[in-house]
């Protein structure tokens, strides 16, 4: 993996600095195209946004492995951030430490709520320990359309890498569940 | 037809496409369960998790090619090394090439490889190769989501109707024999653990052995005696299967070489 560095005396350049919060500002614009409620910054994959040789750098981090939408979303931050006089950006795949769900934001779990995707909980540090195997009942979650917590977990996979599917018993209708992970 | 290409033979370059060839071949496996699964849950967990494996080795397999070059010999893309490589070049362990089977044999092998995967990964974690600890990091967690999924299935089937226990057994006995190859050491692990790439993959064994055993005992299944057949996947030489794999996978760049869409 190439780090690149950049040099104290790049940031402390005001032009450089402005171009930096610019660009934060787009990227709080910049959907995630399969989950289009929730942007980038929100979803806790832009890591860093540095200017090194005149270009913008925006350090993104993979959510899954073989998330299909990543390459999708490095081009709409390319295309957005060109659109706005801020470039040329490149991107720097940024693997570690490896993106968890904990890092999604309040602001962007109340949109995935708002959208009727329930949004993760706490991701289980104790998740290293032996695996459950039998038949398990995940703790309830709370239905994002009625608020009840009468549901139950339908698949552990969804239409998504990132999400699984879940019902509600008392309102009836399915909802998604975005993965803690 | 483009040429083939010769990929490098230094151990730390062949270590690392047997990660990403293991990944590679599980799942083209697991994806062809695609509108053939059981029920639509399944069909979408089982391409959902090949989803996940062909993306650790697409990473895998970048870091490989790159690291020939590195070590003096030619770059080589992830593309590349996917397509354009004959099978005696594949460093799969010869488990994930046999054909999918039933629901049960899916199932099984899917657990014990995701057992496996994600012993590995916690220990490829702590890679002195930053990219590749870097990629196990991030697949250390599906490999474990991967495992509750497959152990509760080999529990329910094993555990279940006296058809699905029947079709558990055979397909205990069927693929018991094709695992003992993943521990076995030879001169590419040497070099891994001397170096600090990762470990030798006999060292997790055990583990693997104590989990799987916990799932098996739990869907009512005897583990099979030891044999003494061994399959050499690892070294390049395979079964007749995966020939067929590589034929299906490798046919579009083949047959119109740098072809995209």
């Amino acid at each position: 993996m190439i780090d690149a560095v950049v040099m104290p005396s790049a940031r402390a350049d005001p032009g450089t600095h402005e171009r930096r919060a610019r660009a934060w500002d787009v990227l709080r614009d910049v959907n995630d195209p399969e989950v289009p409620v929730i942007s980038v910054v929100d979803l806790g994959i832009v890591r860093d946004v540095t200017v090194e040789d005149g270009e913008l750098v925006v350090a993104v981090t993979p959510t899954y492995s073989g998330c299909p939408a990543t390459e999708a979303i490095e081009e709409s931050i390319v295309a957005a951030l060109d659109a706005a006089g801020l470039g040329p950006t490149r991107i720097r795949m940024q693997r570690a430490p490896a993106w968890t769900s904990d890092w999604i934001s309040a602001q962007g779990r109340a949109k995935l709520h708002a959208y009727g995707i329930a949004p993760p909980g706490p991701v289980d540090r104790e998740a290293a320990a032996p695996l459950r195997f039998i038949a398990r009942a995940p703790a309830p979650l709370a239905c994002p359309r009625c608020a009840s917590t009468n549901t139950e977990r339908l698949a552990a996979f969804g239409a998504t890498a990132c999400k699984a599917l879940w019902r509600c018993r008392a309102c009836g209708e399915p909802f998604e569940h975005f993965k803690p992970i | 037809m483009p040429a083939s290409i010769t990929v490098s033979s230094h151990p730390t370059v062949q270590y690392l496409l047997r990660i990403g060839d293991t990944c590679l071949i599980h799942a083209q496996r697991l994806a062809e369960w695609s509108g053939h699964a059981p029920i639509v849950e399944e069909d979408i967990a089982l391409t959902n998790m090949a989803l996940d494996l062909i993306g650790q080795a697409r990473a895998v397999l970048t870091r490989a090619g790159s690291l020939e070059a590195e070590l003096g010999g030619e770059a080589h893309d992830e593309d590349q090394l996917a397509f354009l490589r004959d099978e005696r070049d594949f460093r799969n362990c010869t488990i994930v090439e046999l054909p999918r089977g039933d629901f049960a044999v899916t199932m099984l092998r899917n657990c014990a490889l995701a057992i496996f995967l994600k012993l590995l990964w916690e220990r490829l974690a702590a890679s002195s190769d930053a990219e590749l600890a870097a990629i196990a990091g991030k697949a250390v967690k599906e490999a474990r989501y991967h495992q509750e999924h497959a152990s509760g299935w080999v529990v329910r089937l094993g555990d279940g109707t006296a058809e699905s226990a029947a079709r558990s057994k055979a397909a205990l006995v069927l693929l018991w024999p094709y695992f003992a190859e993943i521990f076995d050491d030879d001169a590419i692990d040497d070099a891994a653990a001397a170096s600090g790439l990762g470990p030798r993959w006999s060292a997790l064994a055990d583990d693997w052995r104590a989990e799987l055993g916990a799932v098996l005992a739990a869907a009512k299944l005897e583990p099979p005696a030891e044999r003494a057949f061994r399959s050499t996947g690892k070294t390049g030489v395979h079964s007749e299967h995966l020939g067929y794999v590589l034929a299906e996978m490798q046919m579009l760049q083949r047959t119109y070489p740098g072809g995209v869409w």
